[in-house]
């Protein structure tokens, strides 16, 4: 079920992207998360865990004995159940939050409380012989970045899909291109008109005046131009 | 169809299901949406992916594409997502889904157990007739420590074994701490093609057998056994029931049969998974046990009469419980 391109594109694309078809039949891409990311979010939620101990110890010293009882729980519990709580929550622990990555079942779907279990459990593993070097290595060594305890439970860490706002192409008189354009041709025009404007302005002329043999223009002109051809592409006459 | 009329014909909807998924992703008594606008969800989300499959098929532009890409996957996790229900789940599994998955993995559980038990039993054994065998194994510190809260010559002086009830909390946060997590150890090194899992077992069954035999050898068994067998039953089993989840996964890696490794080892963490969190519990309450119950100063014989009752009671749930008439094999 797993397409090795997003669009099966003529050329393999040298890309995190994980294509995924669900059963409703269109394919959802997912971004994968690597190692270094992942890393950085670890980090963070160690420091937090570190400052979740601190505060465990300052207030339960106080209480003697059945304090002791609550730190050594605490600890048990921070230890071992700190990720599996928030990923069962929300998909992400505040570390993964910060980082904007998040836990997803490889079909895409929100990640079970089992397999968050079972991922956190292999951490112990995945951590040996020290700082995840066991985990590392099995992340660089498959397609998908999964440490030990993601292949066993199933689990991927993708980045989570940011909503947006989406960029509208300039209004523009439309225009019939001169020749008939291909598909993609129609397509890498689209893609030109939404985000135009959001590259400087000497590159957009730079990129509108390859098809300078076409349009016959050069500059602002021929941006507009182009634009207009998108226009006609999406509304027709 | 153009782009255009495309989205002007159906903007209107993408916003409502949007809405709806706003709606949905609040908990169940928060939602502002009446039930049966809640149940349309299904259907306007198969609507959306078949919006989402024609623009992609005649290519629109990758904006609108990303539009409804997000919007679908955001259907995609709401729609497949399990909630709820985890009170009634937890008490099937205490009541019958654990002692099942324990007898379904009995072949496990005996590989587990002849690991711990055997190396345990001869360890002490030599352990019972040789003074110096203990030293090879637990460093003179530790051994120390242990004849010394084990003499009943201490005991006597009501030095060492009779705690306050504060060092009885204490415990029970150690024990809890120390042995769930050697639990998990013995489950998640198991993935070490199983190495990991039977190193811990013939470990502990070693350290625990040549102990018990040097206490017995020292004379001191009216201290020691009368301490440790109570616990003793939820314990023991515990660790080799996490044994047994460990072996699993190393099955999954050393031998997957007819699936690839990855997907062999999904399958037998998903079945070891249930073994190990029974396993947690159990040494819940042998933690439990052996903080409030093994630690009093009582007769040995009802120490010894209430940990027979224990061995029993583990032994038949794990064998009894949630057997229907015809159990599956």
């Amino acid at each position: 079920m797993l397409a090795e391109t997003p669009q099966g594109d003529a050329v393999a694309q040298l890309d995190t992207l994980l294509s995924y078809e669900i059963p409703e039949g269109v394919l959802l891409d997912y971004r994968l998360a690597g190692p270094v990311v992942r890393a950085c979010a670890w980090a963070i939620d160690a420091a937090l865990r570190g400052v979740i101990y601190l505060v465990l110890v300052l207030v339960m010293t106080l209480l003697g004995g059945v304090g002791m009882a609550i730190i050594l729980i605490g600890v048990f519990l921070v230890e071992w159940f700190y990720p599996v709580v928030f990923e069962i929550s929300s998909g992400a622990t505040p570390g993964k939050r910060a980082m904007g990555i998040l836990v997803i079942q490889d079909n895409g779907t929100p990640v079970s409380p089992s397999a968050s279990v079972i991922r956190n459990l292999l951490r112990t593993v995945d951590f040996l012989p020290l700082l995840y070097a066991t985990g590392l290595l099995t992340m660089l060594i498959n397609r998908e970045f999964k440490r030990l305890g993601d292949l066993a439970a199933g689990t991927l860490v993708v980045y989570r899909d940011e909503q947006r706002t989406r960029e509208l192409p300039p209004q523009a008189t439309a225009s019939k291109p001169p020749v008939e354009l291909t598909e993609s041709e129609q397509l890498t025009l689209l893609t030109f008109a939404e985000r135009g404007e959001k590259l400087s302005r000497d590159r957009r002329h730079e990129l509108a005046e390859l098809l300078a043999e076409l349009t016959g223009l050069r500059g602002d002109a021929a941006v507009n131009r182009l634009y207009a051809y998108a226009n006609w592409i999406l509304k027709g006459r | 169809m153009r782009q255009q009329q495309f989205e002007a014909e159906n903007q209107s909807r993408w916003d409502e299901i949007a809405d709806l998924m706003d709606d949905l992703q609040r908990p169940q008594g928060k939602r502002q949406m009446p039930l049966p606008e809640q149940l349309k969800f299904p259907a306007y989300y198969r609507q959306l992916c078949s919006h989402y499959a024609l623009a992609r098929g005649r290519g629109f532009s990758p904006a609108l594409i990303e539009q409804l890409h997000s919007l679908v996957l955001r259907g995609h996790s709401l729609l497949y997502r399990q909630q709820g229900g985890w009170r009634w789940r937890l008490l099937n599994f205490v009541v019958s889904g654990f002692p099942r998955a324990v007898r379904r993995s009995r072949g496990y559980f005996a590989l587990s157990l002849l690991f711990f038990l055997l190396p345990a039993l001869l360890m002490g054994l030599g352990c019972y007739l040789q003074e110096d065998l203990i030293y090879t194994l637990v460093d003179e510190i530790t051994v120390a420590q242990m004849e010394d809260s084990y003499d009943p010559e201490n005991q006597r002086l009501g030095r060492s074994l009779e705690r306050s009830s504060e060092t009885d909390f204490t415990m029970f946060g150690f024990y809890i701490l120390n042995n769930i997590g050697i639990g998990f150890r013995t489950f998640a090194s198991g993935i070490i093609i199983g190495v990991g899992t039977l190193f811990i077992l013939l470990f502990n069954g070693l350290v625990i057998g040549g102990i018990a035999g040097h206490l017995t050898r020292l004379g001191y068994h009216d201290t020691f056994w009368p301490f440790v067998s109570g616990h003793g039953s939820f314990e023991l089993t515990a660790i080799v029931i996490c044994g047994a989840a460990g072996l699993r996964l190393g099955r999954a890696v050393i031998a997957p049969g007819q699936r690839t490794r990855v997907q062999a080892l999904k399958e037998q963490a998903e079945e070891a998974l249930q073994l190990v969190l029974g396993a947690a519990l159990m040494l819940l309450v042998a933690a439990f046990i052996e903080a409030f119950w093994s630690s009093m100063l009582i007769e040995p014989a009802t120490k010894y009469i209430i940990a027979a009752l224990l061995w029993v009671a583990v032994i038949c749930y794990l064998l009894l419980a949630g057997r229907r008439l015809h159990e599956p094999r």
